[in-house]
């Protein structure tokens, strides 16, 4: 009994929960100290994101884009290489899609969609290739460029969305909100239950999610990125090229997140504009560590994740709580969940031992086998 | 037109401006250095120098004198550098990830408190410029140089400390020692995590008062998200500075410079689109991790986690 309860797989599935309970226990502390009630305000998020059929809808909604970048933050980190550039990615796969599905507009929907969401895709991925060949070629350190990357990725947004693909309406009515024109109805995606927003993207991420868990366990390639994830030297000495893998899992990461970008375009806003990332390329890698960096494991994550999104807006709303509280507690999740790390080696360690002792003791029988064969 | 951006005044503003601009950086880079030196990658910086922002402005707002709030940075910084301590060298996070964690955590946290605490953030009586006497007299290097507020002055001592702290004394030769060869410090009875603790916590309370130096020195207000990425190019500027403190007074003074020429030409209404002028510092910053980094002096046990062998 004991042995279970120090097992290391049921303690990957309680420590991340641990982490998240623990995280909300210090955030209500806080809220207490603030004069706030955390009890009142906790249930205001909970019941908010899960309570109705409008908050579940609402979830799944911001559930879509969190699980995208999640499946790619699954694919670079088993790949040993950290993106943080997941807001700039977003944010070049959103722009592209915008301008894509804008200049073809007259092109049938069912070519024009799955064009506008590939676009967006291959536009976050080349996004994400900078890094990752900088990384591959030049050992440039790859949080560093990514972090810088969503920098310039933000001034080019701010600067097409005031300029160059500044909505025609905006200019005319004289209000230059920044954001593009409507994109055409033909290249919006299916909303599943209207009235409310829920539209086909969930369907696409969950399917995407599936096949992710094959890319990375059922074929060679992603056999190849785990390896060289987990150490460089021995992949290379197996004569796989390293670096190639490491910037092919860069620009993978890339380009979910850009898809999460042209599924925001498409689905939600049905425009670009700023403020489209939404922070999702931060959330994105707190989902995909509380899934432990499986992509099967980041569908519950995600909705967890985007719930507590949909919660905060409703707790700020209805008993002013700032919604930023979130933002705290998602930091502390990731620092706890990276810290509680050290408590499944350790149990791995120590079930090797034990399976070492084990096979220790059979020893003896075995050679008495082979002493006593003719 | 291109005269009228050229003269002797524009010049002398945008390097008085590079210089001033290039406190933050200056005390959130040479903190860090201090922690990748041991080994440590505090990729926290920007979050800590966001709740230092704010802590130092809380208590100028609150009325206290801006040393208070210099303190009350300190502090802040120092709790948050535990923090992130215990989390990266006791229990051995993987850093690259625990730093995005507190970053999220500082960034959350001083707007929520801006929110409950202060509201709608007013401005406030920060430091104030202190011409040093007879200094600032001298005609171009007075006004580029001895003409700003304590705290900028302050940075720019900092440097030589640094260099001072980790070339001249135990403690800096037990950092290199740690941060080079963690095995071998600690078989001369170094204690490699208690030197970690020490480095993470300096390099934290600098970063705290990297973000007091923003909030109550150059711009004497608090607004959410105030740092806007400063902390994380302060990381790239110890990469570009080579792990160097001089080098690291280089980086972040070209990077200022560049900025405040970026930021005069928009007030001079030059003729470039200010989005696209706003990417020039970290399309410098991405071209120098390239091209301008001696990989051959990172400290060698960088983002290692110290685990004794039984």
């Amino acid at each position: 009994m004991q042995r279970f309860f120090r097992s290391p797989r049921l303690l990957e599935i309680a420590l991340p929960l641990a982490a998240v309970f623990i995280a909300f226990a210090i955030g209500g502390v806080l809220l207490w100290l603030l004069g706030a009630n955390p009890l009142e305000a906790y249930w205001v998020l909970i019941s908010g994101a899960f309570g109705n059929l409008n908050g579940l809808t609402s979830t799944l909604i911001k559930m879509t884009p969190l699980l995208l970048v999640a499946l790619g933050i699954c694919i670079s980190f088993r790949g040993g290489v950290i993106n943080i550039g997941g807001e700039g990615q977003i944010m070049m796969g959103a722009l592209a899609a915008t301008a894509f599905a804008l200049w073809l507009r007259d092109l049938p929907g069912w070519l024009l969609l799955p064009l506008t969401l590939l676009i967006g895709a291959v536009a976050g991925g080349i996004w994400g290739a900078i890094a990752g060949i900088l990384k591959a070629r030049l050992n440039v350190n790859e949080i560093l460029s990514t972090v810088m990357l969503n920098a310039i990725a933000l001034q080019l947004m701010n600067f097409l969305l005031r300029g160059p693909m500044l909505d025609p309406a905006q200019i005319a009515a004289g209000t230059n909100v920044a954001q593009s024109e409507t994109l055409p109805k033909s290249v919006w995606l299916l909303r599943l239950a209207p009235p409310t927003l829920l539209h086909s993207g969930v369907i696409l991420a969950l399917i995407l999610a599936v096949l992710v868990y094959f890319l990375l366990w059922r074929t060679t390639i992603g056999y190849r990125i785990r390896t060289v994830g987990l150490n460089p030297s021995a992949a290379r000495y197996a004569g796989m090229p390293a670096p190639f893998y490491i910037a092919l899992s860069l620009t993978l990461a890339g380009a979910f997140a850009g898809l999460a970008g042209a599924v925001e375009v498409t689905g939600v806003q049905h425009r670009m504009l700023e403020g489209l990332s939404g922070g999702y390329g931060f959330s994105g890698i707190v989902a995909a560590l509380f899934g432990k960096l499986h992509p099967l494991g980041a569908i519950p994550a995600s909705f967890l994740f985007g719930g507590l999104l949909v919660g905060a807006d409703k707790m700020q709303r209805a008993v002013q709580v700032p919604s930023a509280l979130i933002t705290a507690i998602n930091g502390l999740v990731v620092m706890f969940v990276v810290a509680s790390e050290v408590y499944v080696r350790r149990a791995r360690r120590r079930a090797g031992r034990e399976a070492a002792e084990a096979s220790l003791k059979i020893e003896p029988n075995v050679h008495s086998v082979q002493t006593t064969a003719p | 037109m291109s005269d009228e951006f050229l003269t002797l005044a524009t010049l002398i503003g945008i390097a008085h401006s590079g210089v001033r601009l290039a406190t933050p950086y200056l005390y959130a880079a040479l903190g860090e250095m201090f922690g990748q030196r041991s080994g440590v990658l505090n990729l926290g910086v920007e979050g800590v120098m966001l709740m230092g922002a704010f802590t130092a402005y809380y208590a100028v707002y609150l009325g206290g004198d801006p040393w208070l709030g210099v303190l009350a940075a300190l502090a802040t910084g120092a709790l948050m550098g535990l923090l992130m301590a215990v989390i990266s060298v006791t229990m051995q996070a993987e850093q690259g990830i625990s730093g995005i964690g507190l970053t999220l955590f500082g960034l959350g946290l001083s707007s929520l408190l801006l929110k409950v605490l202060v509201g709608a953030p007013v401005s406030v009586k920060g430091f104030s410029v202190w011409e040093i006497p007879g200094l600032s007299a001298i005609p171009v290097i007075g006004p580029i140089f001895f003409d700003h507020n304590v705290l900028v002055y302050l940075a720019y001592l900092l440097a030589p400390a640094s260099i001072y702290v980790l070339n001249r004394t135990t403690f800096g030769l037990k950092i290199r020692a740690v941060g080079q060869n963690p095995e071998a410090a600690d078989s001369l009875g170094v204690r490699v995590n208690a030197v970690r603790y020490a480095t993470v916590i300096l390099g934290s309370s600098l970063a705290g008062l990297a973000g007091a130096s923003l909030s109550i020195g150059l711009l004497s207000i608090f607004q959410e998200n105030i740092t806007n990425g400063i902390g994380f190019i302060a990381v790239a500027l110890v990469y570009f500075g080579s792990w160097r403190p001089l080098g690291v007074l280089a980086g972040a003074l070209l990077f200022s410079t560049i900025n405040a020429f970026q930021l005069w030409m928009q007030v001079l209404g030059a003729p470039i689109p200010s989005d696209l002028a706003v990417m020039l510092p970290y399309i410098l910053t991405i071209v120098v991790l390239a091209v301008g980094v001696k990989q051959i002096r990172q400290p060698a046990a960088l983002t290692k986690p110290y685990e004794r062998g039984e």
